[in-house]
C-alpha cells in the first residue's frame, strides 16, 4: 500500500510517500505505527507521540482503530491547521 | 418549491484570487441572490507577540479537494445557498497577503453567514492543510488550537 506523510511527520520520517507492505499481523491504523516505529529511528521520532497523529485512509479521515485492510493509500499528519 | 440553483466552485491554488471578481463571478446575471457573504483569510505579521516573516502552506492534494467539497455538500443541505466558492492558496506568503477566500450567496443574510462561519470553521479543523511559521527566531509548524476544534463542534447535529 501506499503511505504518505505530510508536514512535520513527513520531514522526520523524511520522505514524501513510499510504498510498504507491512506483515499481515497488521491491522489497524494503530498497529501500523507501532510497526513503522520499529522499522526505525526516523520512523520513531515521526510517531513518538501516536495520539497526536492523524490518519486517512483513501482520502478520508479514520480513526486510530480503523481496519487497514483493502485501503490503496494511507496518509499520516499532524492536526490540520489551515484556513 | 424548486430548490436554488447553487454552482459551487472549490479551488487549490498559488496564484492569488481577487475577491470582487469571484463575487462578479459569482452573482453575475442573477437576480435570485440576495445576500454574499465573502471572508477571507490573510497571513498576520505576529502570533502570540512572535514577529512572522513568512508563512508557508502545505496540502494533501487530493484530499483537500473532497474534504472540502463534503462541507461544501453538507453546507448546501443545510442552509438554502444559491453558491458557494472556496479558494485556498498554498505556497509561501508574506504578512498581509490572502490565503483563503470563502464565499457564501443566499437569498437572505443569515444562511449565508452561517454557512460561511460553518465552513471556514471546517476548513480550519478538517481540510488536510497545514501552516509552518518563520520567524527571527527559525521555522516551526504552527499547531492546532482547541478553540478552532471548539468552533467547529458546535455545528455537529445530534
Amino acid at each position: 500500500m501506499k503511505v504518505k506523510y505530510f508536514a512535520w511527520v513527513r520531514e522526520r520520517v523524511g520522505k514524501a510517500e513510499e510504498t510498504i507492505e507491512p506483515p499481515a499481523t497488521v491491522r489497524t491504523v494503530e498497529e501500523l505505527i507501532a510497526w513503522l516505529s520499529g522499522q526505525s529511528e526516523a520512523y520513531a521520532y515521526a510517531f513518538e507521540k501516536p495520539k497526536v497523529i492523524r490518519a486517512a485512509i483513501d482520502h478520508a479521515h479514520v480513526r486510530s482503530d480503523a481496519m487497514i485492510a483493502g485501503a490503496r493509500e494511507i496518509a499520516f499528519f499532524p492536526p490540520m491547521t489551515g484556513g | 418549491m424548486t430548490s436554488p440553483v447553487c454552482p459551487v466552485a472549490i479551488r487549490i491554488q498559488e496564484d492569488d484570487f481577487d475577491i470582487a471578481c469571484e463575487i462578479a463571478a459569482l452573482t453575475g446575471g442573477r437576480t435570485d441572490i440576495g445576500a454574499v457573504v465573502s471572508f477571507s483569510g490573510i497571513c498576520r505579521a505576529d502570533e502570540d507577540s512572535a514577529k512572522i516573516a513568512a508563512l508557508t502552506l502545505e496540502h494533501y492534494p487530493g484530499m483537500a479537494e473532497e474534504e472540502i467539497q463534503r462541507h461544501v455538500d453538507e453546507a448546501t443541505s443545510r442552509w438554502p445557498l444559491n453558491g458557494v466558492t472556496v479558494i485556498h492558496r498554498v505556497g509561501r506568503f508574506m504578512p498581509g497577503q490572502n490565503i483563503v477566500l470563502v464565499l457564501t450567496a443566499s437569498q437572505h443574510r443569515q444562511a449565508a453567514f452561517q454557512a460561511a462561519e460553518f465552513l471556514m470553521d471546517y476548513l480550519k479543523t478538517s481540510a488536510p492543510f497545514w501552516k509552518k511559521e518563520e520567524s527571527a527566531t527559525g521555522t516551526g509548524w504552527v499547531e492546532a488550537q482547541a478553540r478552532d476544534d471548539e468552533a467547529a463542534a458546535r455545528w455537529t447535529r445530534s
